[in-house]
């Protein structure tokens, strides 16, 4: 997993509430086997018409968003199905980070396994980033993942709160199924207690 | 101290807590699926790991598959790719499957009650946020995403951040006509999307003890929708009654001893939540849901909401309504539907076909509207076909389907088609859920059902039942 420190980039602004995992990559995509390829229909019911042409209305397709790594977005971002494709959509598409008051508890776990930052600001300050991004052409902020700051470069900063263990694994990018596997002995302890049920073993 | 259910169970399953890393909690049944399986067996294969515990692992095929008599042929290649991959991965890695084929096939939340995996007192995750259903037995069960997935099937443990707890205490029994799902409705509605964020609800109270396991499912299967972790009902005599002689159920002294261990496992007298919702039975209604998403609801009796004066969130209800083609004022009894869905992890049950059917019975599907009802599992439409629900659907002019998750989330051909209007007993109105363009509107399979023969929404309280 790519490790993430410290970000800058431009901002998306989708400040909208309650975006669900359902908009942000459609069913009908759900079906490949690989953890790759989802960019391309990221938000597509919402980018595209049902004839797949543009809406140019929508954030994404605007010309002045292109290339942002940064999306900020209305609470409970991410709510709904449990599908990591959401995630792995948005970090196709090119997004390091999501930026929301708040975000729905599958969806940031599965952003942490992606070297994908959550960052919870609050309503005041996301909007306030909302506005910029809409109102400044090419705004850009910068994440610091060893401070936990937000900032730009007309004055905004904001801290953020991250437990200690999910800034460890983001700033290493680390693989947690090898941190888990080095608890194998108390894993095993664990099992020679609590055996597999007698009616599961045929 | 006292101690809540999910503290018990939370407590029972932590295996190492090292300092500066989240508590390890050992998974006692992990069910698997097509959908949200293939890249975590691929990431197993890529790192050389095998199933650490194949025994604790389950898996069916449920999202992609037609539900068109078994036989038909898949047309859709890329869906028929990803069965396959779980087939194989399945074969590989020793896992169970419950096959197409398989007598006891069905949704994944469906089966793994009526085999009798999913017990009291279990840690129970799947690639799946309707996992939460399994907490209706006591357990503690929650939806994870693919990646979380690898890393049970790797080490059958996750590292987990310990939840938050809310109790919902619900006092007073259901009205007549007022179902499990209403409640859920009900409590969403009171609640938000977000309400429950990183909690774990208990239900309890008097409407709950006195719901059949089936209607805990239902209330414990829509906690995702309130944004919880998990939801989870104390076990009594009522979950052990059901669970007894299933084919994966404890048997002989095991059983005993099993039970002696579920029944120390409800909240201790003077336990402490971190927060704590009251509602009253008798103020729920038959609920129906107007907009995009499963807290946007009203009684049937009443109207779709005006619109929010304040500038932001009227915006935002502005869309939504011009989505779901309704304006504010409209009596939802009003509402005419297209199509009506019967089925999905919520209310797929036999005691949902049930209810559904003896609306149905003796009563003609409004011309115009399609009605399907799709049972959760070969075992639920066997179980209802010996009792002829199948006859009582059909003859009132509903289609009767092989099981699968079907028009819930339409990943299989069964969708809406652009700007068709739905009365479906599944769990979320998302914006194209169930096809692009599509409207859903939630509610209960009695309400359904009525709305299929009325061709709109009617408050099941005044059916005449034949």
């Amino acid at each position: 997993m790519e490790p993430f420190r410290k970000h800058t980039g431009k901002v998306a602004p989708l400040y909208r509430a309650n975006i669900d995992t359902d908009q942000i990559i459609p069913k009908q995509f759900l079906k490949r086997i690989e953890r790759t390829g989802f960019g391309e229909f990221l938000f597509n019911d919402w980018r595209r018409s049902a004839e797949g042409l543009p809406d140019s209305s929508f954030v994404l397709n605007q010309p002045k968003y292109s290339g942002a790594s940064v999306l900020v977005a209305g609470k409970n971002f991410g709510c709904g199905s449990s599908r990591e494709h959401a995630v792995w959509a948005l970090a196709d598409f090119g997004f390091r980070a999501v930026i929301a008051p708040s975000f729905a508890d599958i969806f940031a776990n599965n952003c942490v396994k992606n070297g994908v930052l959550a960052v919870v600001l609050s309503e005041s300050e996301a909007s306030e980033l909302a506005r910029k991004a809409s109102e400044e052409a090419g705004y850009q902020i910068t994440l610091d993942l060893e401070t936990c700051t937000v900032s730009d470069q007309s004055g905004f900063t904001a801290k953020f709160q991250i437990d200690e263990f999910t800034r460890h694994c983001l700033l290493n990018g680390l693989d947690d199924i090898g941190l888990t596997l080095q608890r194998e002995s108390e894993i095993a302890s664990y099992e020679s207690t609590h055996p597999v049920p007698a009616a599961w073993k045929s | 101290m006292p101690r809540t259910l999910f503290e018990k169970v939370w407590d029972e399953h932590v295996v190492s807590t090292a300092a500066g890393q989240l508590p390890l909690l050992y998974v006692d049944l992990h069910l698997v699926h097509e959908v949200t399986s293939p890249q975590a067996f691929d990431g197993l294969r890529v790192a050389g790991r095998k199933v650490r515990e194949p025994r604790r692992t389950v898996a069916t095929v449920d999202h992609n598959i037609p539900t068109e008599p078994r036989g038909t042929p898949i047309f859709d290649p890329i869906a028929k790719k990803q069965i396959e991959a779980l087939q194989k991965n399945c074969r590989e890695f020793g896992v169970r499957l419950f096959d197409m084929d398989s007598a006891e096939q069905g949704i994944v939340h469906v089966i793994g009650p009526e085999l009798g995996f999913t017990q009291p007192g279990m840690t129970i995750v799947c690639g799946d946020s309707h996992t939460s259903t399994h907490g209706a037995f006591g357990a503690l069960a929650f939806g994870i995403g693919t990646s979380e997935v690898e890393h049970v099937l790797a080490t059958q443990c996750l590292p987990q951040r310990k939840p938050k707890t809310m109790l919902i205490d619900v006092s007073g029994r259901l009205p007549e006509g007022v179902t499990a799902k209403d409640l859920a409705l009900g409590i969403i509605g009171k609640i938000g999307t977000d309400g429950a964020t990183s909690h774990v609800m208990e239900y309890a109270g008097e409407a709950v003890r006195t719901l059949s396991v089936e209607g805990r499912m239902t209330l414990c299967n829509m906690s995702i929708e309130a944004g919880a972790r998990a939801g989870m009902v104390g076990p009594d005599e009522t979950t052990f009654a059901y669970v007894k002689g299933k084919r994966f159920a404890p048997q002989g002294g095991d059983w005993d001893a099993a039970v002696a261990h579920w029944r120390t496992l409800a909240s201790d007298a003077g336990a402490k939540y971190d927060s704590v919702i009251n509602l009253n039975a008798a103020e729920l209604a038959p609920f129906v849901t107007w907009g995009t998403n499963p807290g946007m609801v009203v009684p049937v009796t009443s109207r779709v909401p005006d619109l929010p004066s304040n500038g932001a969130d009227r915006g935002s209800a502005e869309r939504m309504l011009e989505y779901m083609g309704l304006e504010p004022g409209t009596p939802m009894e009003q509402i005419a539907i297209d199509r009506v869905f019967i089925g999905s992890c919520t209310n797929s049950r036999l005691e949902d076909l049930r209810a559904a059917a003896r609306v149905a019975k003796g009563h003609k599907v409004a011309s115009g509207v399609r009605a399907m009802v799709v049972p959760g599992s070969q075992s639920v439409k066997h179980a209802a076909e010996q009792e002829g629900l199948d006859k009582i659907f059909q003859e009132a002019g509903f289609e009767w389907r092989e099981s699968g998750c079907s028009m819930c989330l339409g990943m299989n051909p069964d969708i809406l088609r652009p700007g068709e209007r739905c009365a479906s007993t599944s769990n979320r109105n998302f914006e194209g859920r169930q096809g692009r363009g599509g409207r859903t509107h939630l509610v209960s399979p009695m309400m359904a059902a009525a709305a299929a023969i009325a061709g709109h929404f009617t408050d099941i309280r005044d059916w005449r039942f034949e």
